[in-house]
């Protein structure tokens, strides 16, 4: 039961660059956990210390929200695409902020 | 539907319809839809690579008011990306440059300058006199106050974020769909994600993503096309692979669900966790003071926590390099009895270092390189480029 993980960009220094993992999983929290168990460094940008996905995580099965669909116990078909889509801003997070 | 209404159309003159032929030719646009963008009020939130090619196509089009938010100056680490200035604007305010600009592109539209650091006292003043947002700004803070306001005002929000090669486009726009805050409840922990500062990013793609916001306006105003609401673009430049995903609405949002808890701004610095003092915990040492300690020969070891391609732009001799995504797995390479200096570009980014090692259970002394290997270049070694 192998999926399709993508990288976002902003993760992929956790990942040796990869783009694309192949992993086993037949949920979507089995599919991160093998892939926090390969590259521990990303574990705590996926997870806060509940386990529980981060606010400024998102994860997609397909084009399909988990949020709406089970959450972490969503189920991974063989061959599905799971991407991993995390809040990004550009410039500089503490230098430009509002008072 | 068109977010403009029908009174407030006006006749366009002889000049415009030859300007503006390309759209009155396309049915979709026609002398309508041209007026609406005539009557338009757009408001662009940042003027850097997401708002140069927003604010440049955008007074192409013809939209009749264009505002522009920013308090920055031009400098010239922004110029490989953001089209609107010249290597002459260079330290000019970035609204003042932009407007001449877009002036000399298309006198006929209006100006309107807010040279000025969008604050939740003057957000909801700023926006409510716009039809529309575009939210090219750079940061979580504003990213969340623009988010609010325009869901407090009713207003939609054309989003678009950035980094490295990679982007995010959507149309927020809670009255028929989700908002910001559905999408991401809270941000990042400062310095979890890398800046575009540190990180870098494509010149190109920022003009790609604003482009794709200029668009999504024009249908917005037009009132016509499949805007992209409930629905994000992804596009990964580098691989040029762009997949769109499915937005829902939150029922339990805070600001737009059902019962919304946040029914005005907030401190949004205290909310993207930027009084955080944890940093005031983590010691540092300034370039100066290393220096000092390395010529002693003291027992100290520098860890370089940047990726290989950087490290190269700026060598520091002596230093361990261990990029950041590898320091929790290979922290057993460093001696607890050493005292161990984290440096990055500018000190931000080895702070984290510093943290997940500490959470990782490393037991052994940790300094920060306070400001980074720029501030080396400043303090220590001039010849060195700061970067």
């Amino acid at each position: 039961m192998a999926a399709n993980l993508l990288v976002p960009t902003a993760l992929r220094g956790f990942t040796d660059r990869q783009a694309e993992i192949a992993l086993e999983g037949g949920t979507v929290g089995a599919l991160l956990q093998a892939l926090v168990a390969r590259y521990p460094d990303i574990g705590p940008h996926l997870f806060d210390e509940q386990g529980g996905l981060r606010g400024f995580v998102n994860v997609f099965v397909g084009e399909a929200n988990i949020k709406g669909t089970g959450g972490l116990d969503t189920p991974v078909g063989d061959g599905a695409t799971v991407m991993v889509v995390p809040a990004i801003a550009g410039g500089a997070p503490g230098q430009a902020a509002p008072r | 539907m068109s977010v403009i209404p029908d009174d407030r159309l006006a006749d366009l003159t002889r000049e415009e319809l030859s300007r503006y032929s390309r759209h009155l030719l396309l049915p979709e646009v026609g002398l309508e839809g041209q007026k609406r963008l005539k009557a338009s009020r757009v408001l662009i939130v940042g003027t850097g690579g997401l708002g140069a090619p927003l604010a440049l196509y955008l007074a192409a089009a013809g939209v009749g008011t264009l505002g522009l938010v920013d308090y920055d100056l031009v400098e010239s680490s922004n110029l490989q990306r953001q089209i609107i200035f010249g290597t002459r604007d260079l330290d000019r305010p970035k609204t003042a440059a932009a407007a001449d600009r877009l002036r000399s592109l298309n006198p006929d539209i209006r100006i309107e300058t807010h040279n000025l650091r969008l604050t939740s006292r003057n957000a909801l003043q700023v926006l409510e006199g716009y039809d529309v947002v575009a939210d090219g700004t750079d940061n979580y803070p504003t990213r969340y106050l623009v988010g609010d306001a325009c869901v407090l005002l009713g207003k939609p929000n054309v989003y678009a974020s950035i980094f490295q090669f990679e982007g995010q486009a959507t149309v927020f726009d809670a009255g028929r769909g989700p908002c910001y805050r559905c999408l991401y409840p809270s941000p990042p922990p400062p310095g979890l994600v890398p800046s575009c500062g540190e990180g870098g990013v494509m010149g190109v793609l920022p003009g790609i993503l604003g482009a794709i916001q200029a668009a999504e306006v024009i249908k917005l105003v037009v009132g016509g096309g499949r805007p992209l609401v409930g629905r994000m673009l992804l596009l990964d430049a580098w691989l040029m692979r762009s997949v769109e995903v499915r937005l829902d609405k939150n029922p339990d949002c805070p600001v737009c669900g059902k019962s919304p808890t946040l029914t005005g701004l907030v401190d949004y610095e205290q909310f993207c966790g930027l009084r955080d003092d944890r940093e005031e915990e983590i010691p540092s040492v300034t370039a100066g003071e290393l220096k000092r300690r390395l010529d002693g020969g003291e027992r100290v070891q520098v860890i370089d926590i940047r990726e290989p391609h950087e490290r190269s732009l700026f060598k520091f001799s002596g230093a361990v390099p261990v990029p950041f995504g590898q320091l929790v797995r290979r922290k057993d390479e460093f001696d607890p009895g050493t005292d161990l200096v984290f440096i990055c570009k500018i000190g931000q980014r080895s702070l984290y270092a510093i943290r997940a090692l500490r959470e990782a259970g490393y037991p052994g002394p940790m300094f920060n390189l306070k400001d980074g290997v720029n501030a080396w270049a400043r303090e220590v070694d001039p010849e060195l480029a700061v970067y």
